[in-house]
């Protein structure tokens, strides 16, 4: 299909899935749905809006985002789920944020901790539960080194003050207690959450504790900011920068600990992975501590290289030299795996349906094996990822921002690509269509993805995914 | 035994609704009704002149205690006291804390389920003066009070709450079975009280269905924390609430959906009977002396 007649079809194809909604839904859903023009400056979508009642979103909310996302992975605190039961049980260590520590003695990362509201706590207001669940802490758990406190929605409606608790609670163990307002009903996805979770470690972390007094500065000291640790992500990123003569003083939030937070502000540079869910911090550290950020992508050794040089251009000649070496010695690893693969993989298409940054920043990673993303989208992205999209995206390429599952499903039908990419929630629906899938949230129990062993990786499960023997011995009943 | 019957007091808070429903569910306790209070304000001083108790203990009280309200037997929560009046309060938080709402919802939820209305002929809410959230709309939602009783006066603020609990009920109306039962004046002795309360009622669609006239006695009573049909049922007042009860007892059905009327015509009736000047909107805003 020539260029212009992919244009067509995928114009057609949006024009077609809009004919299944009411009019006034059609024109709400039609500003999210785009086809790609090159040279434009963002994606042509709208972003970053309440979605319309009626659809499946795959979205998340506010709690998700700082309790799951931001706050969770910070292994030596505790992070109750403030509320009733539910939210903190079923996000119990989804995002396989690894850590290394004892757990449920110095690390909690897989642990679940609630207030686990009841109607009594609803009629008259659980701040003094919160109280004894902290000292239940801090009798069981001695060895934490904190506590957040993560609001579920009805925290925010009956008022309780948790930030009273936090100071007195705070103030009598000497610890840092952080109470995060991320109730889930704010804003219209877990965006907010991560922006809510940001503003919280500035006034209840910065603004409270510095830098520990015996931390010694070097020049090349670097925070990592923005990775998860989802499958070992940020080891295997972070020893690309020790190689190339860096300090890496903090993870965010991914095997981070607190004092790596509170030591941030002593950073030279902040390199930041996932920029919607922490360029808020980032920048206020740029504000505040004169600390410059740069963004960066660790998926794919194209963007590897290019990453690694950027980051690289703040620091002295020395670390610039070390980066080219770096890209040296994992040039043949990175070679072997596009040499193994690329025959498999080549010229098959994939869409993606994502979150914070890996619907554009997978994009290269797909192309060194000589694949081709042809359709792309955000579950919570503002405007600035659209813009930032476009340094990836082809042309032509289907935007489908907020996507619902009636389109995804549809687009996925028409399009009939060899890869979906994407969360749980649409796995199932696209392997019972016959369409190979990756959990791209999660890396499908696999990873790391980031870095180039987390290539190597990457490569081989989109590999067993397409060329799974499989799909041929499915058969349609219709 | 007759048809359950569930009416509903409100009227703004300080206007004598716990003391004009007690009176008057005394009064039909007197004609042989058999009576379920449900006391739905937080502050809990809806049955005391019927149990002549400062406070009763309360539902919520009685299911933090015991773990949750589920561990609660309906024993626990009911008094009996005043001709054979049974009665329970709701109860609630400190101020400030928690969510009264809710806990409204959870009471009454709670009394359904463990039979605490069979039996009686009447079931009667006594509500905190605003309906400041959908918890304390609670009583006038489906399968509840049937008719309503706002208590109110010929001040103003009295008559604003009125509407605007007409408002509440006109909500409701159409989803459920809530009608407005009519208006008890309770008298404050304002300039035209009678007269002004008669022509809101008829604003509003209903009736003005009793004007209970200030009488010290209702003080005297409640100092000994009883009702003027217990201390002093020979007195004049007595029978205002006995007619009151009667009125409200032959009015079962005979609610109506009201017609709230907008806040511009509620002064203009205001001003209709001199209880407010027209504004003169040259002067609003303007410090003394600077007009």
């Amino acid at each position: 299909m020539s260029l212009d007649d992919t244009k067509q079809s995928n114009q057609a194809l949006i024009d077609e899935v809009l004919e299944a909604y009411p009019e006034k839904s059609a024109k709400k859903r039609k500003k999210h749905l785009n086809v790609y023009e090159e040279g434009k400056s963002d994606c042509g979508v709208k972003s970053n809006i309440k979605s319309i009642p009626g659809v499946m979103t795959i979205r998340g909310c506010a709690y998700a985002g700082s309790k799951g996302v931001v706050w969770g992975p910070i292994k030596d605190m505790i992070h109750i789920s403030h509320g009733p039961v539910g939210c903190g049980q079923y996000s119990w260590a989804s995002r396989r944020n690894y850590y290394v520590g004892v757990t449920g003695v110095n690390s909690f990362g897989t642990m679940q901790f609630t207030s686990d509201f009841q109607e009594k706590d609803i009629v008259f207001g659980g701040d003094k539960k919160l109280e004894k669940l902290i000292d239940e802490i801090e009798d069981l758990f001695p060895l934490n080194k904190g506590i957040s406190v993560q609001s579920e929605c009805p925290i925010g409606l009956i008022g309780d003050d948790i930030e009273a608790v936090a100071r007195k609670k705070g103030k009598e163990y000497g610890k840092t207690i952080v109470p995060v307002r991320c109730e889930g009903f704010r804003g219209v996805s877990q965006s907010l959450g991560h922006h809510i979770a940001n503003d919280a470690v500035r006034d209840w972390v910065f603004e409270k504790t510095g830098p520990k007094a015996e931390f010694e500065s070097t020049p090349y000291d670097v925070a990592i900011i923005g990775d998860y640790n989802i499958g070992g992500d940020a080891w295997s990123s972070r020893i690309l920068l020790e190689e190339m003569g860096l300090r890496v003083i903090a993870q965010w939030s991914g095997d981070g600990s607190l004092a790596e937070m509170e030591n941030t502000p002593k950073a030279k540079l902040n390199v930041l992975h996932c920029y919607r869910s922490m360029n808020y911090i980032s920048r206020y550290m740029e504000e505040k501590y004169g600390i410059p950020w740069t963004e960066y992508n660790f998926f794919g050794p194209s963007q590897i290289e290019a990453s690694l040089r950027t980051i690289a251009s703040f620091f002295d000649d020395t670390i610039k030299a070390n980066a080219e070496k770096v890209i040296a010695k994992y040039k043949p690893l990175a070679e072997a795996v596009i040499a193994k693969y690329k025959e498999r993989l080549a010229g098959k298409k994939v869409m993606l349906y994502v979150g914070g940054l890996r619907p554009r920043h997978v994009m290269d990673a797909y192309a060194d094996l000589g694949m081709e993303v042809v359709g792309t989208g955000y579950e919570f992205a503002h405007g600035d990822d659209y813009q930032r999209t476009t340094h990836y995206v082809k042309d032509g390429t289907l935007i489908y921002d907020d996507v619902t599952a009636y389109e995804l499903e549809k687009f996925v039908e028409a399009i009939k690509p060899d890869l979906v990419g994407s969360g749980i929630k649409e796995k199932y629906v696209f392997q019972k269509m016959g369409v190979p899938f990756r959990q791209m949230h999660s890396w499908d129990y696999s990873g790391p993805y980031h870095g180039y062993d987390g290539f190597a990786i990457f490569a081989r499960d989109m590999d067993l995914a397409i060329n799974n023997p499989v799909w041929g011995l499915t058969k349609s009943p219709f | 035994m007759s048809e359950l019957r569930q009416i509903a007091f409100y009227g703004k808070g300080g206007i004598g609704k716990s003391t004009t429903s007690q009176n008057t569910l005394a009064a039909l306790a007197e004609m042989g009704q058999k009576i379920l209070i449900v006391g739905c304000d937080p502050k809990a001083d809806s049955t005391r002149l019927i149990l002549h108790a400062k406070a009763q203990d309360t539902v919520l009280h009685l299911a933090a205690e015991a773990g949750s309200v589920e561990d609660l037997e309906l024993e626990d929560v009911l008094k009996v006291g005043f001709g054979n009046i049974r009665c329970v309060e709701s109860g609630g938080p400190e101020p400030g804390v928690g969510c009264a709402g809710r806990g409204v919802i959870t009471s009454i939820n709670f009394l359904e389920e463990n039979g605490a209305y069979d039996g009686v002929d009447y079931v009667s809410y006594d509500v905190l003066g605003d309906v400041v959230c959908g918890g304390f709309a609670m009583p006038i939602r489906e399968n509840k009070a049937q008719e309503i009783y706002i208590v109110m006066s010929g001040e103003m603020m009295a008559m604003y709450a009125a509407n605007n609990i007409s408002k509440g009920i006109l909500k409701y109306a159409n989803t459920g079975g809530v009608r407005l039962g009519g208006l008890i004046c309770n008298e404050r002795q304002t300039d035209k009280e009678l007269e002004l309360a008669t022509a809101l009622a008829g604003k509003l669609g209903t009736q003005l269905i009793h004007f209970v006239p200030r009488d010290n006695i209702v003080q005297h009573a409640e100092l000994r924390r009883m009702t003027v049909i217990e201390y002093a049922p020979e007195s004049k007042q007595a029978d205002e609430y006995r007619q009151l009860a009667k009125k409200i007892h032959e009015n079962k059905g005979k609610g109506v959906i009201p017609t709230p009327i907008s806040m511009e015509e509620l002064e203009d009736l205001l001003m209709e009977f001199g209880i407010m000047k027209k504004e003169d909107e040259s002067i609003v805003g303007k410090a003394m002396g600077a007009a």
